[in-house]
């Protein structure tokens, strides 16, 4: 069969299509955007039946995958490392009840922070689990470890996390397909109808068995097909190199022959008969992974008086930042190669909103309301809206997770700063944002809360926002009261009215919800292509 | 033959469309390929870069590694002078002179052309108005591509091929003018070299 040019993200989807996937399941978040948006386009999908639509949040994607799974079915939840923490709870729960149907938790980790807030390893999270984790080096083993994860699976009633970081999503490379499509599993109920209830006299019997499964997982480790030990003659050093890490390795070696041992590793739990046999070959031992220093640390040990280990501990490579093939370049001891230098005027283009974007006429209506009040008082979220910290609007003073606008500006005034004011889009607000704002309508808090209504998911490309139409009804079921829940259209033409609107809300000793509602300049632009396209194809 | 490509612009100037008509030449001559994009953020107006790599043999790494590109194909001046550590000592900067100015800090533009002019093998052109005489500036980023044809190792007839599948759902109108601003590309460099 012809090699197919995929995203690695894409890679994912396709496999899992090929694996005879039910379900999928995800809340938009770079870089992982792209596996969902895969199936989502899929002819193949939509005509099995696959489930592919947004949930409002990775914890709701998490839960439905696990209940796919429980009912016998394949299931993928996928998320961006952060998202992780959001399905922490039935994460690391679903470890413990098991699964039924096979489920893999893809998570896409973003070091460097290209677009993310942090760099957290999942990796932590998948041990922290006890589950299985799977690391490809390529787009190929992506796709191949899907399928591997979904047998793995079912075989031991287990969740498997694929941890991908941002280089393998985006980056396209030729991927075989296993010639056969796998049909969907039938719906089939768990033996033990109480595999599921973790109360504490089973969820205790279950986490022995998790504990017990553990060593079984060391041993398929150790067989794997997907960590390999090449032997190199040369023992003065052993390089551990995890997922995506290998390909810089090689990058360093144009014949892909490596002098030393190679433990390459793309399955956790570690293989702990491999890593004895390189350990007890060589001197000391370089370990390249992307991330954090998860298994340096683990090699290492704290007081480090054990093995000789060299890695983003040691200074051997930043403990921070993507890796990339000049670093392992210089770890391996050889010489770096660098172009010409940037020329001293080169300056930052950074992202900025769109020229037309509702949100820049929102913050030129909240700053020139809040002129005459002191400045820091503009409790923000994750969104394009985020890029209102940048200049010239300099207009919000907190950006930290999905939600923390309504729940920071609370405890901000809790404290006495009023008025506090959130500044959240409308599908944060439905990700993250509902409960928190319970909280302040519970505690009559006196926050005014700016629920930028642009109809989409814009950051991450514009997906369907699943607070659509619904924002009003939602903030009216939580108790804010009718006449406090404004509605403005972000235009110039409308400045003046908007600021003594939102002026009239600061001045309200309540929770009050101001919505500027306008399309995503970007989302009008790609309606209207589409509805050009489809007016033209059917003339 | 291998090729490393470093592709940079301003989101939204169609840099991986080029990627992808390179790409498809590539694959049609049974090379190998690996190509790293930006999503997210960067989108918003920011500069974004992608990895380019088509080889004859298996390729290692999503990223080029600094001082080995062979060239870099830049849809905007000032960006073409950001990725100058990739560059290697032979490799080429070919770059639409026309300035994408998003920013309120924005150099002076004589002053990146004097940078441009110092970089030992360049090719430097108003894609801009190259494009609009082949029919519309919205193949600036075609008119880049032919002017980075001749150092590109790919045959001139196959990335015709490839810009004819690439755009075989718009009609024969839109890839007359994407070949006509190819050719106007090439054209340029091949004088100018």
């Amino acid at each position: 069969m012809q090699k197919l040019l995929l995203l690695g993200d894409e890679a994912i989807a396709q496999a899992a299509l090929d694996a005879g996937l039910s379900g999928i399941y995800a809340y938009p978040g770079t870089p992982s955007t792209e596996i969902t948006e895969f199936v989502q386009n899929s002819k193949f999908a939509s005509e099995h039946n696959i489930h592919s639509k947004w949930s409002a949040n990775e914890k709701t994607a998490m839960e439905s995958a696990l209940g796919m799974s429980y009912a016998g079915k394949r299931a993928m939840v996928c998320m961006k490392h952060v998202g992780l923490n959001v399905a922490a709870d039935p994460f690391i729960n679903s470890a413990i009840t098991g699964t039924n149907g096979g489920l893999i938790v893809v998570a896409a980790d973003d070091p460097s922070m290209h677009s993310s807030q942090n760099e957290q390893d999942s990796r932590f999270f998948g041990k922290f689990a006890l589950v299985p984790i799977l690391e490809p080096a390529n787009q190929q083993e992506a796709y191949d470890m899907v399928h591997y994860g979904f047998n793995f699976s079912e075989k031991y009633k287990i969740p498997v996390m694929l941890r991908i970081t941002t280089r393998l999503a985006h980056s396209r490379s030729g991927v075989a397909r296993k010639p056969e499509v796998k049909n969907q599993n039938e719906l089939k109920m768990p033996t033990d109808l109480r595999q599921f209830v973790l109360l504490p006299s089973i969820a205790k019997k279950r986490y022995k068995n998790l504990l017990k499964a553990h060593s079984t997982f060391i041993t398929e480790s150790e067989a794997s097909p997907f960590n390999k030990y090449i032997d190199g003659p040369d023992k003065s050093m052993g390089i551990i190199v995890c997922g995506i890490a290998y390909n810089y390795l090689m990058e360093n070696f144009p014949d892909r022959i490596v002098p030393y041992p190679v433990l390459k590793i793309g399955q956790y739990p570690m293989p702990r008969s491999l890593v004895e046999k390189i350990a007890d070959e060589c001197e000391q031992i370089l370990i390249l992974e992307d991330g954090y220093p998860v298994v340096e640390e683990l090699l290492k040990g704290y007081l480090g008086r054990g093995l000789k280990v060299k890695g983003r501990l040691d200074g051997t490579l930043p403990h921070d930042g993507e890796l990339n093939p000049n670093l392992v370049a210089v770890a391996l001891g050889k010489e770096d190669t660098y172009g010409l230098p940037v020329p001293e005027l080169v300056v930052g283009r950074p992202p900025s909103l769109c020229s037309g974007c509702p949100h820049i006429d929102s913050y030129y209506a909240l700053s020139e309301t809040l002129i005459q009040l002191s400045n820091g008082r503009v409790f923000s979220d994750i969104g394009c809206y985020t890029l209102g910290a940048l200049k010239p609007y300099e207009a919000i003073n907190s950006c930290v997770d999905m939600g923390a606008s309504i729940t920071m500006a609370k405890g901000a005034a809790d404290a006495g700063l009023i008025p506090a004011v959130a500044v959240i889009g409308d599908s944060t607000f439905t990700h993250s944002g509902m409960t928190g704002l319970l909280d302040a309508v519970n505690g009559k808090s006196p926050i005014t809360v700016m629920i930028l209504d642009n109809g989409t998911t814009a950051m991450t490309g514009g997906q369907d926002s699943p607070a659509f139409g619904k924002i009003e009804d939602i903030c009216k079921g939580l108790g804010v009261e009718e006449s406090h829940i404004r509605i403005l259209k972000p235009l110039k033409k409308y400045h003046a009215e908007n600021v003594e609107i939102i002026k009239e809300e600061l001045a309200y000793p309540g929770v009050s919800v101001i919505i500027p509602r306008r399309e995503c300049i970007v989302s009008i632009d790609k309606r209207m292509r589409e509805k050009f396209k489809k007016s033209n194809s059917t003339n | 033959m291998k090729k490393d490509i470093i592709l940079a612009g301003v989101g939204g100037q169609g840099i991986i469309s080029i990627a992808s008509i390179i790409g498809y030449a590539a694959l049609d001559l049974g090379m190998f390929l690996k190509q790293s994009e930006v999503h997210g953020m960067s989108q918003r107006g920011g500069d974004v870069m992608s990895n380019l790599r088509i080889s004859h043999n298996e390729i290692a790494s999503d990223l080029i590694p600094f001082g080995q590109a062979d060239m870099i194909i830049s849809i905007e001046p000032l960006e073409a002078l950001r990725y100058l550590p990739y560059l290697s000592g032979e490799g080429w900067v070919i770059t639409n002179i026309r300035p994408f100015n998003n920013i309120t800090n924005y150099p002076e533009i004589g002053k990146i052309m004097d940078e441009i002019g110092k970089v030992p093998h360049h090719i430097a052109l108003d894609a801009d108005t190259t494009a609009k005489e082949a029919g519309s500036t919205k193949a600036t980023n075609i008119v880049m591509l032919g002017a980075a044809s001749p150092f590109l190792g790919i045959a001139y007839e196959k990335l015709e091929d490839a810009i004819r599948y690439t755009f075989r759902n718009k009609g024969d109108s839109i890839i007359d003018l994407n070949l006509t601003a190819l050719k106007a590309g090439r054209d340029f460099t091949e004088k100018n070299k």
